[in-house]
């Protein structure tokens, strides 16, 4: 992996020993805006172990942050916690530089990644990261709880990827939980590998994909106008949810398919 | 409890609209996905580990008597598909129908006063249930069950499928029923301590991408 | 069809299900209008909205066997405003829908009443099927059975609860009799054998007026209802 010329490290790595039990890490990230000048900034901008966080360059006002992953894993065992807090009226877009790669541990223990993302009124958050790719003996459960108020701005993409090329899936468990308003506006969950409950990769589930993927945007204006549903292509499609957002679901035979679904689906919502 | 009104309200035969739902198993048809009964009972296993396990815990929890309002408001999270949601609050109202003429009840009537267009069809169940004097695992299998037999009975029409394979694939499918009545029940259970979000959110991406595709088809032989 | 129980059916001149909406005022009149594929069923619902529809608030509801196709034809003609037309989907038994499991039927009436009405007149169209279908009295107040000349003029001799005990049954297509080798005189005399005092009218679209005695019927039942 290449870093971008303007990367500048930010936080301190505290953690970062690996024992045989796993790491435990946090990365968390505030953004707010700067009353002076009225662009987004980052009080807190902080990584942990393998949890790197860089500062990256954004556009106008908005702040741009980047995940490095600065070890492989998640590795089974460890418990990763990523924690992004948009506060009233800023503009933050969190991507990662590589794509995550779930591996297995040493005592078989399953992995844990938890991503937090609260999103205040007038606030914006995109968390955009690249794809999670479950690895052959792998079992990571992933748990993504957004919070978001009335007037919050929401672009979240998850792609999940079973196995590396012509290799079986690991074990993977996800858990996609939106509150808007105080009400939970979204809670999905989708168990896929050996062991996941039956009929996971049959007709009703996955149909032999390899590549699953969402997108949710959450707007106020959908409230009251929102997108209709449709399809994208045989195996993508875009849904209202009972409230004011849309979720983008897709399949794919791999995960470069996938995106090019998921960016269309970004372009239709422009 | 009386075993024999679980019977009554697990007949395919129950007057609830069911008959006109495929639960995903004719756009599943139409995709070549379902082609026999093997490929059936795939679908069928499918279905019932995701959202067949939602769907039972919903109803379970319905009938232990959680607030069937927000119960309702979770099924709304768990079924992000649009056209999913519109054929749940159709069974629903259509189950409201039937059950209030069969078990009448208060709640009931509280339940179809507060949701006129229909409450998600696993609540309505649940209650219904209540109001049967079943119990929670009661509500589960019939909602587990009906995860499996409207797909059942669509794909013999759909496919032609001998109707004997199409049993013996519902007969198979037993053991994961009771698996899943148990584990919704359980899951029931820990929503009187922890609320809803204590229900499973198990989802199927295809039975979502597909119910929207479905929902646009000018010819169809189901509405879901 | 159970032979030992050709002529006596049950009398149908009843209304089991609550004529009163939940506010209290009387809902619309249901009659329905089911028969074989192809005998005209669609034809006689279009041709009765453009007779009534001037004088008596209607609406129609139809049952497909696809979605929608029936609903297509009489949104197409034009008979009814499109918020007066709704389809309900059968799951391909068009039967179980409108006399097994009427649930999706009340729904549709219901939806009808509480969106454009009030209305006096609901005509529930049931998907072409065979000659056992008949509608639940849950359903509809009164049913019209439409068989026509060229699906054979032995169809009212065979019977069947259609044929015997709707309260209305039409011999369509009167027109094409000559051309199919179907004898009228004959199909009269084995209603008459079958259906005893309940009347039938012989009728063709292609004349001017042709659904005149039906559209007279309807408006002698919406009397009955709004008298009862």
């Amino acid at each position: 992996m290449t870093a971008p010329a303007d990367l500048a490290p930010v936080g301190l790595a505290t953690a970062g020993v690996r024992d045989i039990a796993g790491v435990q890490a946090t990365a968390r990230i505030v953004a707010e805006v700067d009353p002076r000048r009225g662009s987004t900034v980052l009080p807190v901008l902080a990584g942990e172990g393998p949890l790197a966080v860089r500062r990256t360059r954004g556009a106008g006002a908005e702040a741009q942050v980047t995940l490095v992953g600065a070890m492989s894993g998640p590795l089974g065992g460890d418990h990763l916690t990523v924690e992004a807090e948009a506060r009233a009226g800023a503009r933050l877009r969190i991507g990662s530089a590589a794509a995550t790669i779930a591996l297995p541990g040493q005592a078989g223990e399953p992995a844990h990644y938890a991503v937090r993302l609260t999103v205040e009124d007038g606030a914006e958050l995109h968390w955009l990261p690249e794809q999670l790719i479950s690895v052959h003996g792998s079992d990571l459960r992933v748990t993504t709880h957004a919070e978001l108020a009335p007037h919050a701005r929401l672009l979240l993409r998850e792609e999940q990827v079973l196995g590396r090329s012509d290799e079986p899936p690991g074990r993977l468990t996800t858990r996609l939980t939106l509150r808007h308003a105080g009400r939970v506006l979204l809670d999905q969950e989708l168990a896929c590998g050996p062991g996941a409950p039956g009929g996971w990769d049959g007709p009703a589930v996955l149909g032999g994909h390899r590549a699953v993927g969402q997108l949710v945007a959450v707007r106020p204006e959908f409230a009251d106008d929102p997108p209709k549903p449709r399809t994208l292509g045989e195996y993508a499609a875009l849904t209202p949810l009972a409230g004011p957002a849309v979720l983008v679901t897709a399949v794919a035979p791999d995960a470069l398919r996938l995106r090019r679904t998921l960016d269309e689906a970004v372009r239709l919502l422009r | 409890m009386s075993r024999a009104a679980l019977l009554v309200l697990a007949d395919g035969r129950f007057p609830a609209g069911g008959h006109a739902h495929s639960g995903g198993a004719e756009a599943a048809v139409a995709a070549g996905r379902v082609t026999d009964a093997a490929s059936l009972a795939d679908f069928c296993r499918g279905r019932l580990h995701t959202t067949g396990l939602t769907a039972a815990a919903l109803a379970a929890a319905a009938a232990l008597g959680v607030d069937p309002l927000e119960l309702d408001a979770a099924a709304d999270a768990r079924t992000p598909s649009a056209a999913l949601r519109t054929a749940a609050r159709k069974l629903g109202r259509q189950l409201m129908r039937a059950a209030r003429a069969t078990w009448p009840s208060a709640e009931l009537d509280a339940l179809a006063a507060a949701r006129p267009r229909g409450a998600h069809q696993p609540v309505v169940l649940g209650l219904t249930a209540r109001a049967a004097a079943l119990g929670p695992t009661d509500a589960a299998y019939c909602a587990a069950y009906e995860t499996l037999s409207g797909p059942a009975t669509a794909t013999v029409r759909l496919l032609s499928l001998d109707p004997f394979d199409a049993t013996a694939v519902l007969a198979r499918l037993a053991p994961d029923v009771d698996r899943i009545a148990d584990q919704a029940t359980d899951a029931a259970r820990r929503v009187l301590d922890h609320g809803p979000d204590a229900l499973p959110a198990a989802s199927a991406p295809l039975l979502e991408i597909s119910a929207e595709a479905h929902g646009g088809w000018p010819v169809r032989l189901f509405a879901s | 069809m159970h032979l030992d129980h050709a002529t006596t059916y049950p009398e149908r001149h009843t209304h089991s299900a609550d004529a009163q909406r939940p506010d209290g005022t009387r809902r619309a009149l249901r009659i329905g209008l089911g028969g074989p594929v192809g005998s005209g069923k669609t034809a006689t619902v279009a041709a009765l909205c453009r007779a009534l529809r001037d004088t008596v608030s209607l609406a129609v509801v139809t049952n497909d066997i696809y979605t929608r196709e029936d609903a297509a034809f009489l949104l197409r003609e034009a008979v009814l405003p499109p918020e007066r037309i709704t389809a309900v989907e059968t799951g391909a038994c068009p039967h179980t829908a409108i006399r097994d499991d009427i649930s999706a039927n009340l729904e549709a009436v219901e939806d009808l009443e509480d969106e454009v009405g009030p209305l006096d007149l609901i005509l529930v169209e049931s998907g072409g099927d065979n000659l056992t279908a008949t509608f639940s009295k849950g359903l509809v107040d009164a049913q019209i059975f439409v068989i026509d000349v060229a699906g054979g003029d032995d169809i009212p001799r065979k019977g069947g609860p259609g044929v015997t005990t709707a309260d209305l049954l039409v011999v369509n297509k009167t027109d094409l009799a000559p051309y199919v080798g179907s004898d009228l005189g004959r199909m009269a005399r084995d209603a008459k054998e079958q259906r005893a005092e309940l009347p039938v009218v012989f009728q063709s679209l292609r004349t001017d007026d042709g659904v005149g005695p039906v559209a007279e019927w309807v408006r002698a039942r919406l009397r009955d209802w709004a008298s009862a």
